[in-house]
């Protein structure tokens, strides 16, 4: 077992190479660099200043062929040095570290939201088959499927105006935006934070109330569970305890892609409703062609869905002996 | 095998009652008809088939179908709201008649917020004439025309059936145009999609060993990166000033980047369970060329699987289409597109005033439900075989 988890951690560290690799590429990909923008500048104000732009370019390396300006780049990240943001005059370290914890806090809502709504619907829709919930739960799942994020968060909003008259927008009120964490900020977080938790776990757990759906039902059909009812087993009990954990199994494979979702609904939803987290960021960063700040922040959150899928391979095989035992077996 | 019911087994076929006819279709039908009949049962996927094909008839003869030039701004009219089609037309006389009209606006600006408010005229009725002469459109950009299938008459009624935005502009005919960029790029990615992931897929399942695993080191390197990043990364780096057809390439070919992934996994585990197949053994001690096998014995064998993953794999390509186009890195103004109609409604206070933008929404939600469902029947229905036997 040891030899997987270290062939794993060998893959997921050639994959954050790659991933690196693809960002530092979009870094490079607009035409020009950030000194042209400033030649540009300088010349728009009469002063031709070619010498300067000369000498800023060899500061910053950007004369050195690509892969020279890419090994640079990644021995710069490992140092933790993540580059600067000209537009806002900032190091992107600093950028990413003032807003990282409140995109993971919301990230790790949506994640326990989604399964706390899809795991029940599921058992639910499986054991009671075809019964009006069930119906309803799958209506709910393919529209759940079908309405695209940004327009879930504005229709939320906009219901939320009609009904009440506030716009539900950001996760602060105004007077608690920058004020430390007591009682009353948390209470004001809460209210604001179930819109993007609630449009961000959509999607997910239309997804995964199918996945659980179907699993179930294959594992309700198995003999096993015919003997256990007819040894006399309470009915909820002999559900809850032998087929819903083995049809639970395949749901933790699912986080491997449930985590790139979750992700990539979160910045369009943060986009949609103003959240003082990484995505507005990524989004203005991108306008502006920052690209630096730009390349940082999308490896950022490729690395989250690495290591989260690490961790949930990890998970797999502690909670499944039959692939703990089929590994050592190989 | 199976012999048809004999006619001796009616007991009184003379009575109006016809004999069955004898079923021998059975067993000569072709694959597709196999695959049509089961296709058939789905209510729900033949009811998305009617959809989907009504949209793209929109799509197709949106020139034709839209009542007013979706760029056509009109100060006079900013927010209005839609007008509701009567059917009835009573005259003073009290009579009636089936006369489809709608009716004028009345502005009333208020003195102090300058705000417009829209009251409906009742003693101005706007006629609706089908197949009048209006104003000119270039029809598929090959030959000018200025029919249209409806339209109100004169230069001072308008007709606006979904209300207009911000500027003025009619918000059914720019829905209408919407259509035709927002389902042909889920068609176009498609197709990208479906050519690169079927020749990446099925090298990587016909041929194995380290080209195998390669290719399914990188599809797991992709698929495991967010999507929506990784776009937003590609399209910010289109340069301004690229005509709306370039985009449109490059927007296709971004998306494609990440959906062939799909369509390669299906493809090569269809060539992995094939590869088994004793025909396919056979095929080769026969000395058949690799590429015969493939093209004559393999692929009519997965087609339809093929391509009911690709029936559900558009909707994620609309998805994405409408939530970069929104969120302004996909598809810019001048360009339709249903993502870019949506972008008016980004601020909530013209939302509030002006709901009726949100329909672009309501077409995208109907869409991919429709699509969903057929691929769903699709893929049921792929496989004709397995419910007989």
């Amino acid at each position: 077992m040891l030899q997987f988890i270290f062939n794993r951690f060998l893959t997921m560290i050639a994959m954050m190479l790659a991933l690196s690799f693809v960002c530092f590429f979009i870094i490079q990909l607009p035409p020009g660099d950030v000194i042209s923008a400033y030649a540009a500048e300088l010349a728009a104000s009469g002063d031709s200043g070619g010498l300067v732009v000369e000498q800023l370019r060899e500061r910053y390396g950007l004369d050195q062929p690509f892969y020279v300006q890419y090994l640079k780049w990644v021995r710069n990240l490992l140092i933790g040095d993540l580059g600067y943001s000209f537009n806002l005059s900032k190091p992107v370290s600093e950028i990413i570290s003032g807003r990282i914890g409140i995109s993971l806090l919301v990230e790790c809502m949506a994640l326990v939201v989604l399964w706390g709504i899809a795991i029940p619907i599921g058992i639910y829709s499986a054991v009671r088959r075809y019964s009006a919930g069930d119906i309803f739960a799958t209506i709910f799942g393919f529209i759940g499927l079908a309405v695209p994020n940004f327009l879930l968060a504005l229709l939320i909003m906009y219901a939320v105006f009609i009904f009440t008259g506030t716009a539900v927008e950001g996760l602060f009120s105004a007077e608690y935006a920058n004020a430390p964490w007591t009682p009353g900020r948390i209470w004001d977080f809460l209210t604001h934070v179930w819109v993007p938790v609630l449009v961000i776990s959509t999607g997910g757990a239309a997804h995964i109330i199918r996945i659980l759906r179907a699993n179930l039902l294959d594992e309700l059909g198995k003999p096993y569970v015919v003997t256990a009812r007819a040894k006399g087993m309470a009915e909820s009990r002999l559900i809850m305890r032998y087929p819903v954990r083995v049809a639970m199994i395949p749901l933790v494979a699912t986080v491997g892609w449930v985590l790139p979702t979750i992700i990539s609904s979160s910045i369009v939803t943060a986009i949609v409703l103003n959240l003082p987290t990484l995505s507005p960021i990524l989004l203005r960063s991108l306008l502006s062609q920052d690209m630096h700040l730009a390349g940082a922040l999308i490896l950022f959150m490729g690395m989250l869905t690495l290591v989260g899928t690490l961790i949930s391979d990890m998970l797999l095989i502690w909670i499944d002996p039959r692939i703990r035992t089929g590994m050592m077996d190989a | 095998m199976l012999k048809s019911p004999k006619p001796q087994q009616q007991p009184n076929s003379d009575d109006g009652f016809e004999a069955p006819t004898p079923l021998t279709t059975q067993g000569t039908e072709t694959q597709f008809q196999l695959i049509w009949r089961a296709f058939k049962a789905h209510k729900l996927a033949m009811i998305s088939l009617a959809v989907l094909s009504l949209l793209y008839l929109v799509a197709i003869f949106a020139e034709f179908l839209a009542p007013n030039d979706p760029y056509a701004v009109n100060a006079r009219y900013t927010y209005a709201p839609p007008q509701e089609l009567h059917f009835i037309d009573h005259d003073e006389t009290g009579g009636w008649s089936i006369r489809p009209h709608v009716l004028g606006y009345k502005v009333e600006v208020d003195p102090i917020a300058l705000r417009r408010t829209y009251v409906m005229d009742e003693s101005t009725k706007y006629y609706i004439h089908f197949l009048p002469e209006t104003h000119e459109v270039n029809m598929w950009g090959l030959f000018p025309t200025k029919r249209h299938l409806f339209d109100v008459d004169g230069r001072r009624e308008v007709l606006f059936l979904l209300g207009t935005d911000r500027l003025g502009r009619d918000v059914l005919s720019r829905l209408i145009y919407g259509a035709r960029v927002t389902l042909s790029i889920g068609l176009a990615g498609i197709l990208l999609s479906l050519v690169l992931g079927v020749i990446i897929g099925g090298v990587s399942g016909f041929y194995g060993g380290w080209i195998d695993n390669l290719i399914q080191r990188v599809i797991e390197f992709i698929r495991s990166i967010p999507p929506i990043p990784l776009w937003m990364g590609f399209s910010a780096a289109l340069p301004r000033d690229w005509t709306p057809l370039q985009n449109y390439f490059v927007i296709t070919v971004i998306l494609s980047l990440v959906g062939w992934t799909e369509l390669a996994r299906v493809v090569r585990s269809r060539f992995l369970s094939l590869k088994s197949e004793d025909y396919i053994a056979a095929a080769k001690l026969d000395g058949v060329s690799d590429s015969r096998i493939i093209v004559r014995h393999m692929l009519p064998a997965f087609t339809s699987h093929i391509i009911a993953t690709a029936t559900l794999a558009i909707p994620g390509m609309i998805l994405a289409e409408s939530s970069l186009s929104f969120i302004g890195l996909g598809l810019q103004s001048p360009v339709i597109s249903w993502g870019v109609l949506l972008q008016e409604g980004q601020n909530l206070r013209a939302l509030a005033d002006a709901p009726w933008l949100l329909w672009p929404g309501a077409a995208i939600v109907i869409t991919i439900l429709a699509m969903n469902f057929l691929g769903d029947g699709m893929r049921d229905a792929a496989d004709p075989y397995g419910s007989n036997d």
